[in-house]
């Protein structure tokens, strides 16, 4: 890790050390009877501090790290999809082809820097083979729909999400060797864009912005929450290959994305019924509710990137 | 000590697999005598029951299963016998004299606790529940004191499917629900319709 990495974890760290303190302090002040939003505020805290150790961890083994780690995360994150989007018997070899080939070659073919074909992959070989694959079952009831649950599946858990270190294969000329800190500065202004939207619209929301989607978010924690997140990721622009207005055009692009990936994941879960993806993290919820902004977010973010800087 | 290890491996696989968890909606994990009821699709299904019990509950908490399948000499009969602590029943009994249920009975008697699948098989077909035998009314009859709990597994099916061998990660659940007892002017026929419909009402809603 170079000096940029570390002040940025260092930042983060006090950042996480001050919500703790804001937090501790709340649950003092309303006294040890339980309170459902303070307490549920220490544990998305509490949860902060693992996920930001988890992604220090694995920076420290630098690329594979990170592959290893969004492997991870596009298989919880994949395993929820599918849990919660019923597929019948004779969708087994798709299920299979998913979780037991699609998703370990797509991250294969990151870390072969094979662009030309991790880029089309997904999109275009799986996109074919799963209803392929279904259609040999035999079972034609809602074929249409099950075959498009688990592309969609894939789509959004593995192929959205392995963008994310897909930035590593990236050659950006005179950033050599720093696309860690790209990755970071993604992750960070796309995880501070939902802190900030949750903490803006919990003080300030008035007006719903999606009632039926999405109770929770308001017009005023969108707009304070995008407008400071794209303010932190412009001054942050130090870490990236990005000028000052790049990275806040950047930053506003990718906090937009990441807002209406919160609101598509959301119309998906309010179809089944179900308040959270999972429960995998404590005050969170599951995998995809955490990464459902970065799912939108990040395939933009790369392609941006590479059209302009590569 | 072979036996203890392998209980504990092959629970942590099948929490791993599966990501079991037990939602306790009706009752609690307590140390009494029940008689755990769930639905069934999978030879893994006793084993998820069974995992999602707290350790001190698990030792007096048997399977119980078919013979036919499990009393083959080797792996099956090691893991039902030592691992599991499993009751084994003949499913095909071909004389009437014998009654099925008698090594079950005798097991309540000892205060052990059972989990049971009131299907008799393993459901492969479309429906979510199949009729139930007549066993679970036999048992709840003959011992009232033991607490009878619907446990409903959602998804193992899809983990497990009958006849692959490779199994699928995706999530499961386990719904514990409350405690049913045999009223006392209930017929067979009313008491197996309230357990099936008790067991039906755990289950999450397919839109």
């Amino acid at each position: 890790m170079d000096n940029n990495t570390l002040s940025l974890f260092a930042g983060i760290g006090g950042l996480l050390l001050l919500a703790s303190l804001i937090g501790r302090l709340l649950k003092w002040r309303a006294g040890p009877a339980p309170h459902a939003v303070i307490d549920n505020l220490n544990a998305r805290i509490n949860a902060w501090w693992v996920m930001v150790l988890v992604i220090g961890l694995a920076f420290l083994f630098g690329k594979l790290g990170v592959i290893l780690l969004f492997y991870c995360v596009s298989f919880y994150a994949l395993r929820e999809f599918l849990t919660l989007t019923p597929t019948r018997r004779s969708d087994y070899p798709a299920l299979v082809a998913a979780f037991y080939v699609a998703l370990p070659v797509q991250y294969l073919l990151i870390a072969m820097d094979w662009y030309g074909l991790f880029s089309i992959f997904i999109p275009v070989y799986l996109f074919l083979l799963l209803p392929i694959l279904a259609s040999f079952g035999g079972d034609t009831t809602r074929f249409l729909e099950r075959a498009s649950k688990v592309q969609w599946g894939l789509m959004i858990a593995v192929y959205c999400l392995s963008s994310v270190p897909a930035l590593m294969t990236l050659e950006i000329p005179g950033y050599e060797g720093r696309n860690l800190l790209l990755i970071a500065w993604l992750i960070l202004v796309v995880q501070i864009s939902d802190v900030l939207q949750y903490v803006c619209g919990k003080l300030f929301g008035k007006h719903k912005v999606a009632p039926k989607l999405s109770p929770s978010k308001t017009v005023e924690g969108l707009v304070g929450g995008v407008a400071l997140a794209t303010l932190i990721g412009a001054t942050l622009c130090w870490i990236t290959p990005f000028s000052f207005w790049q990275a806040a055009l950047m930053a506003l692009t990718v906090n937009l994305m990441g807002f209406a990936g919160g609101l598509v994941m959301s119309a998906i879960k309010r179809d089944r019924g179900v308040k959270d993806w999972g429960h995998m993290i404590e005050g969170h919820g599951g995998m995809l509710d955490r990464m459902d902004s970065v799912c939108f977010a990040a395939p933009v973010f790369f392609h941006f990137v590479r059209y302009w800087w590569v | 000590m072979l036996a203890a290890l392998t209980a504990f491996a092959i629970t942590s696989v099948a929490r791993l697999i599966t990501g079991a968890r037990a939602l306790w909606l009706g009752c609690t994990p307590q140390p009494v005598q029940r008689l755990y009821y769930a639905n069934h699709s999978s030879h893994g299904d006793f084993v998820l029951i069974w995992a999602s019990l707290p350790q001190p509950l698990r030792q007096h908490t048997r399977p119980v299963a078919g013979a036919d399948y499990w009393q083959k000499p080797g792996i099956r009969q090691f893991l039902i016998k030592r691992v599991f602590n499993g009751v084994l029943i003949e499913r095909q009994h071909s004389d009437a004299i014998s009654n099925p249920l008698q090594p079950i009975q005798e097991t309540l008697a000892q205060g052990d606790s059972l989990i049971f699948f009131p299907e008799g098989t393993r459901n492969l077909s479309d429906e979510p529940l199949l009729a139930f035998k007549s066993g679970l009314f036999h048992l709840a009859s003959a011992h009232p004191q033991v607490e009878v709990i619907p446990v409903w597994i959602a998804n193992l099916n899809r983990v497990m499917p009958k006849g692959r061998a490779l199994p699928l990660p995706l999530l499961c659940t386990l719904s514990f629900g409350e405690p049913l007892h045999l009223q006392a002017d209930e017929s067979k026929h009313a008491f197996l319709d309230r357990a099936r419909q008790a067991l039906l009402a755990l289950a999450p809603k397919e839109s």
